[in-house]
């Protein structure tokens, strides 16, 4: 099983705190997207609370985009209601409240990276000034370059100045689509350990990825869609299952599909009184791949 | 409004980082350098004919000059002005340019009106100046001004807007390619109407004359420019005055407070299209 980056208790933390008053970072209810004759989104109700990191996961295709687009604005549903903060999407409050990282976007190539985020500074109306500037470069590791042009970074540097952007002015709810998809190994675990900081700071994600190991890792919750359709949606740990026990022998690794973590000492104490060598024990679960393939494969 | 202004200073700020000014001012500079010389020789070589009663040769050269400098003002321009809006909204969008602004709190109204203000005083304060320069080659070459000197500039100013305006609307519909090839077609159009309804007024055809009017309708600019064209000259009297407007830059067009009201309804028909074009289009 994949590493865990989440902080201890995050994974289960969230689902068990009291309500919160505050209205639902995003609220999706009923959202339908439809484009002439394909149906991108059918009745798609999905949630982000507050302080809450949600992985949107699904095939190309099946509405990951324009569930995000519809959320900022980009896009108008065809039908269902989409509110920020409890303010309809698209709208000046909803729009002050996020910031987005679209999956393919582009800064204007005769700007500096320290001019775009002034440009949306001022556009967000941020006070932040210099200070914020030079904190956001430094987050996303490009201070030394604040004042190269966007036309002379590499795609991996116009990615993190992309990220910084989507994070001025403070939004409360970050619209993230395919963030680390241009990103080298150390920049994706960049990009996870900066999402871990913004959910301690309260900033609800949403976090669009065909990278399910990256969404199993950070995210506190998971969203799969498959055709315009939640297909599944839950904690990680929910949607993956037990998927039995291998021990490793002097024979070779021995396999029990449907031995779970408590029959351990008994399969072990059984072959050990069999003189068999053991070296490593394996209680294997299913991936958060597994159950996305489960979750499409039943859609 | 500051949202407008921040747009509009973002496309000043481009316009400079890409040299676009640099560019435009060192062919605009080599086209009044050729301009000068035509303009000088043209009054050398009109002299020997003389004239008399009402027919002038000197003032027939310096219409003809001013015309020459009016049409290649607003040609100019108009290579300024679509090449500075044609991309606006679809084009930027398929980039991916667009996404991260129009997601800012500034609506999507403000963003076009931003992208209006920039292109637009960049455009009107190039077509206003050339206009000025080649008034005052005409007239240190020949010592003539135009029959009115402010007015043409107005005009031109009036076209010029309504092109950008026209850019920025096909910008919302089509990519930036077609959208260019729709725009320089529309200007072309305009042109040849203008020569059509000088043909009209020449030969006396009326029919052809309310196709040119109906389209100079259509498209203001080219009333706006013919406007501009006619008073220029329009103290003109007699053979020098057909003799002017059977020429490439003739024009039966005078200007109108209707047509000049007619132009800033277009005007702003033409923004409301854009606006609702805009705020109903999915990015």
């Amino acid at each position: 099983m994949a590493a865990d980056d989440r902080s201890e208790g995050a994974g289960q933390g969230l689902l068990d705190r009291p309500e919160p008053t505050e209205p639902a970072a995003l609220l999706a209810t009923g959202l339908g997207k439809r484009y002439g004759s394909v149906v991108a989104l059918d009745g798609v109700g999905l949630s982000v609370r507050p302080g809450e990191l949600v992985g949107l996961v699904g095939a190309n295709g099946a509405g990951k985009s324009t569930l995000v687009k519809i959320a900022c604005g980009l896009v108008r549903p065809t039908s269902g209601t989409a509110t920020i903060y409890g303010h309809p999407a698209g709208s000046r409050e909803a729009r002050q409240k996020l910031g987005y990282l679209a999956e393919l976007f582009r800064f204007p190539g005769w700007c500096t990276a320290s001019e775009v985020l002034a440009l949306h500074q001022r556009l967000a109306g941020s006070p932040g000034g210099t200070g914020e500037r030079a904190e956001l470069l430094e987050l996303v590791d490009l201070s030394d370059v604040a004042n190269r042009r966007v036309e002379g970074m590499s795609k991996g540097m116009q990615q993190r100045l992309g990220i910084a952007q989507a994070l001025v002015g403070e939004p409360k709810l970050l619209l993230l689509d395919e963030p680390t998809s241009a990103l080298d190994p150390a920049g994706r675990r960049a990009i996870r350990g900066l999402l871990l900081q913004l959910r301690e700071r309260g900033i609800a994600v949403l976090l669009n990825s065909h990278l399910l190991g990256e969404v199993e890792r950070v995210c506190d919750r998971v969203v799969i869609l498959a055709r315009g359709r939640v297909a599944a949606d839950g904690r990680p740990d929910e949607l993956t299952h037990a998927g039995g026990v291998e021990i490793q022998t002097g024979d070779g690794v021995r396999r029990f599909p449907q031995a779970s973590r408590e029959d351990v000492p008994r399969i072990v104490g059984e072959l050990v009184a069999r003189g068999v060598d053991i070296y490593e024990v394996t209680v294997v679960r299913s991936t958060l791949e597994d159950a996305y393939l489960e979750a499409v494969d039943s859609s | 409004m500051t949202a407008t202004l921040i747009i509009a200073r973002h496309v000043l700020q481009e316009s400079v980082r890409r040299r676009v000014f640099v560019v435009v001012l060192v062919l605009t500079l080599a086209f009044l350098g050729l301009f000068t010389l035509a303009t000088v020789e043209a009054f050398k070589a009109q002299t020997p004919f003389g004239g008399g009663g009402t027919f002038s040769p000197h003032a027939i050269t310096a219409v003809t000059l001013f015309g020459l400098g009016v049409f290649s003002a607003l040609f100019l321009a108009t290579v300024l002005a679509v090449f500075l809006t044609l991309g606006a909204v679809r084009g930027d969008a398929e980039r991916g340019l667009l996404q991260p602004l129009v997601v800012r709190p500034l609506g999507r109204r403000e963003f076009l009106l931003g992208r209006f203000v920039g292109a637009g005083a960049v455009c009107i304060g190039y077509i206003v100046i050339l206009y000025a320069v080649v008034v005052l080659i005409v007239h240190q070459a020949g010592g003539r001004w135009p029959d009115h000197v402010f007015g043409p500039g107005l005009a031109l100013a009036g076209a010029i807007t309504i092109l950008v305006a026209l850019s920025l609307l096909g910008s919302v519909f089509m990519s930036a390619t077609a959208n260019g090839i729709a725009m320089f077609m529309l200007y072309g159009a305009g042109l040849v109407a203008g020569l059509l309804a000088s043909i009209g007024a020449a030969l006396g055809v009326h029919s052809v004359q309310t196709i040119a009017h109906d389209i100079a309708i259509a498209l203001p600019f080219e009333g706006l420019y013919q406007a501009a064209l006619h008073a220029l000259g329009s103290n003109q009297t007699g053979l020098t005055q057909v003799l002017v407007n059977l020429g490439p830059f003739g024009s039966s067009h005078p200007n109108s407070v209707a047509f000049d009201v007619w132009a800033a309804f277009y005007l702003a028909v033409v923004a409301l299209l854009a606006t609702v074009g805009f705020e109903r289009r999915d990015l």
